[in-house]
């Protein structure tokens, strides 16, 4: 589903070399994790495959369902089926969140040469979403994040993913700012949307996330290159033994 | 009270006024004849304004006061007029001349409306208002402009509020003629516990100078919602000259979506205490557009709340002016005064230009003010984006998000709703070219 090949990128403005030649494959159906010291690219990963302004990619592909994505605009990139969960979700006052989200499910829908989803449909749908998440009728109206919780927050972007029905699904640090219950809950909605044409991408420093979304691989990566890979064992390693032997193999 | 130093004005300057005025012809008879004689003394002394001039430091005033007006071409949005589902009842101008057939009825319960050309008593209640707001609104600054209006303008409402109105009054100004040069003079008289909603909406004329006295009595409350229409040529200077009772509310929202010239001037006084005056405008210029809101709050009461909301989104070349006064009188104590002016620059190309004033003689108030320049925020374009919207969709959104605050001062829903809609057109045709 995404290919990731030898990929290389600098920071635009500077000359700093973030990720190294990564490779990467993760198949429709699974789950792959992404752990790393701070500082190894983890973040910069997401960015770069969602389509965030500042990054040059000097080398490399990276591919999703075959089409080569890192010419296409970011909301060319969603229409395609890339969804990134932000570990900060962005504050945007003024504009409803209902607005906001039903934009956004016509808009990839247009792009893609599809019939945009009745008014009716969507409040239909994003309701009983919304219930699950335990996201009240105030909080759909609101601003998007605007005034929201971290967890509020969180909840709010798997919402999103919920209604767009991404085909790859990147968690930036879902879990920063969350405390265990708010975890717990927003991982019953990434769970909920596992299916075997759906693949994920978690990134997170900590494997405690991991114990809630279960790992199909686990991918360990420092100082811009994957260096390990494994199974889930994989995480509770990191757990006991810390970043620092990856390190030094890097 | 120190203040702006009233500087002897240049001879030469006096004379091009003298020669100005000359040329017209002031209105004749009537209970608002001694105003306009005293207006028209007070402007000969004064003079028009000139570039030169200190509260004229970031507007060109001269194509405002020249003899010859430059041509304006009428513009047909081909869509109906804003406010238009609305039940109102209608005051149409045309070119700054009263439109019978188009306005309706004048009768409504709780309010007097009269047109200022016709009304003849010889003691007319708006003869304690008509000139006198104006006149008191000329210190510490100077505004020629509206002096040339109390002596000059031959016609406009005078609506006097005994009660709660059931529904808005609306002024339409249409445009009709590319050469027009209209004045009108408004009064608004809001007896104790009256409440009215004032809407404006329309180009009014190639050059517009309109003036709005409102005298707000306690307990009465007045609305404001105006929009400037959006034909692209046109210049307007306005002022509006309001004075709070106690417990009084007084609310005011511009919307100006293009226009070459405007110079909005809200000029208010509360001499009430516990009185609330918010003041917001929203403005969007692409181009050749120059827009400039000066205003200027005296707080002279206690306990006392002022809202300046100014937002102005500025693209290729457009100019945003922002001069904001808030005065605190000795003995204004428990003032809360808010001041914040904004603009949203969508290019290098624009500019915006911003004087927050503060002038506190109270010792126990709260007075903010804060003024920025900012381009879009490129963390919310990429959330935006990176869930589908395009990039120009996305931009507009946050647009909407950035006049937000001046929009929301809007108290009625639907007039808010209303408004949101006519800036979401605006910039969808704006991407759509």
């Amino acid at each position: 589903m995404l290919e990731i090949k030898n990929l290389h990128v600098k920071l635009e403005e500077e000359d700093k070399q973030i990720l190294k030649g990564v490779d990467l494959t993760v198949e429709a159906g699974k789950v792959h994790a992404i752990m790393g010291p701070n500082g190894s690219g983890k973040s910069t990963l997401s960015y770069v495959l969602s389509g965030r302004e500042g990054y040059e990619v000097t080398d490399g592909s990276a591919t999703l369902l075959g089409e080569d994505i890192l010419d296409l605009e970011p909301e060319e990139r969603a229409a395609a089926g890339m969804f990134l969960a932000f570990q900060y979700p962005v504050e945007i006052p003024g504009v409803g969140n209902m607005t906001f989200l039903r934009s956004a499910v016509n808009a990839q829908r247009k792009a893609r040469g599809e019939e945009e989803m009745s008014s009716s449909d969507f409040l239909k749908e994003i309701r009983a979403k919304a219930k699950e998440l335990q996201i009240d009728a105030d909080m759909l109206k609101r601003p998007v994040n605007v005034g929201f919780s971290g967890g509020e927050k969180k909840r709010n972007e798997i919402l999103q993913m919920a209604m767009l029905a991404p085909k790859l699904c990147i968690l930036d640090e879902t879990d920063s700012g969350l405390d265990v219950d708010a975890m717990k809950l927003v991982s019953e909605g990434v769970n909920a949307l596992r299916s075997p044409d759906r693949g994920f991408l978690v990134i997170t420093h900590y494997q405690r996330l991991l114990d809630h979304i279960k790992p199909d691989v686990v991918h360990i990566m420092s100082d811009g290159k994957i260096v390990k890979t494994g199974g889930p064992e994989l995480a509770l390693e990191v757990e006991n033994n810390g970043y620092a032997e990856f390190q030094e193999t890097a | 009270m120190a203040m702006l130093k009233k500087k002897a004005p240049d001879q030469r300057k006096l004379d091009a006024t003298a020669t100005r005025l000359d040329g017209l012809q002031r209105p004749t008879g009537g209970w608002a004849e001694p105003a306009r004689k005293d207006a028209e003394a007070r402007l000969r002394a004064m003079g028009l304004p000139q570039g030169r001039d200190e509260y004229w430091k970031y507007t060109r005033p001269d194509t405002l006061t020249s003899a010859e007006v430059t041509p304006a071409a009428i513009f047909d949005a081909g869509e109906p007029q804003v406010f238009h589902a609305f039940d109102r009842l209608k005051i149409v101008f045309t070119d700054g001349a009263f439109d019978a057939e188009a306005s309706d009825d004048l009768s409504l319960e709780n309010v007097e409306i009269e047109r200022l050309r016709e009304s003849s008593a010889d003691i007319h209640w708006a003869r304690d208002v008509y000139g006198v707001l104006e006149a008191r609104g000329q210190s510490p600054v100077e505004r020629p402009l509206a002096a040339f209006n109390t002596a000059f303008a031959e016609d406009g409402v005078l609506i006097r509020v005994t009660g709660k109105v059931s529904k808005p009054i609306c002024l339409i100004y249409n445009h009709a003629s590319e050469t027009s040069d209209a004045i009108l003079h408004h009064v608004v008289k809001v007896e104790e516990g009256g409440e009215l909603t004032l809407l404006e909406n329309g180009p009014a004329a190639a050059r517009f100078n309109k003036c709005m006295e409102i005298d707000v009595a306690d307990r009465a409350t007045f609305r404001h919602i105006r929009t400037q229409g959006r034909d692209h040529e046109r210049r307007a200077a306005t002022h509006i000259f309001g004075r709070l009772g106690e417990e009084s509310v007084f609310k005011s929202f511009t919307l100006t979506a293009n226009g070459v010239m405007t110079r909005n001037e809200v000029v208010l006084e509360l001499t009430g205490d516990d009185a609330v005056a918010h003041i917001a405008g929203a403005c969007m210029g692409d181009g050749d557009f120059h827009h400039d809101d000066t205003v200027f709050i005296t707080h002279d009461a206690v306990n006392c709340e002022s809202r300046q909301v100014f937002k102005k989104v500025l693209r290729n070349g457009a100019v945003g002016v922002f001069q904001g006064k808030i005065l605190v009188e000795k003995g204004a104590q428990k003032t809360d005064g808010y001041q914040i002016s904004q603009s949203l620059l969508l290019d290098d190309n624009s500019t915006f230009q911003a004087k927050p004033e503060l002038e506190i003689y109270a010792d126990d108030v709260a007075c903010s003010h804060g003024s920025t320049s900012g381009a879009i925020d490129e963390e919310a374009l990429f959330y935006l984006r990176s869930r589908g919207i395009p990039e120009g969709e996305a931009t507009d959104y946050l647009t909407l998000a950035f006049l937000a605050e001046a929009v929301q001062e809007i108290d009625d829903e639907a007039l808010q709703d209303e408004i949101v809609e006519r800036i979401s057109a605006w910039l969808f045709r704006r991407r759509a070219r």
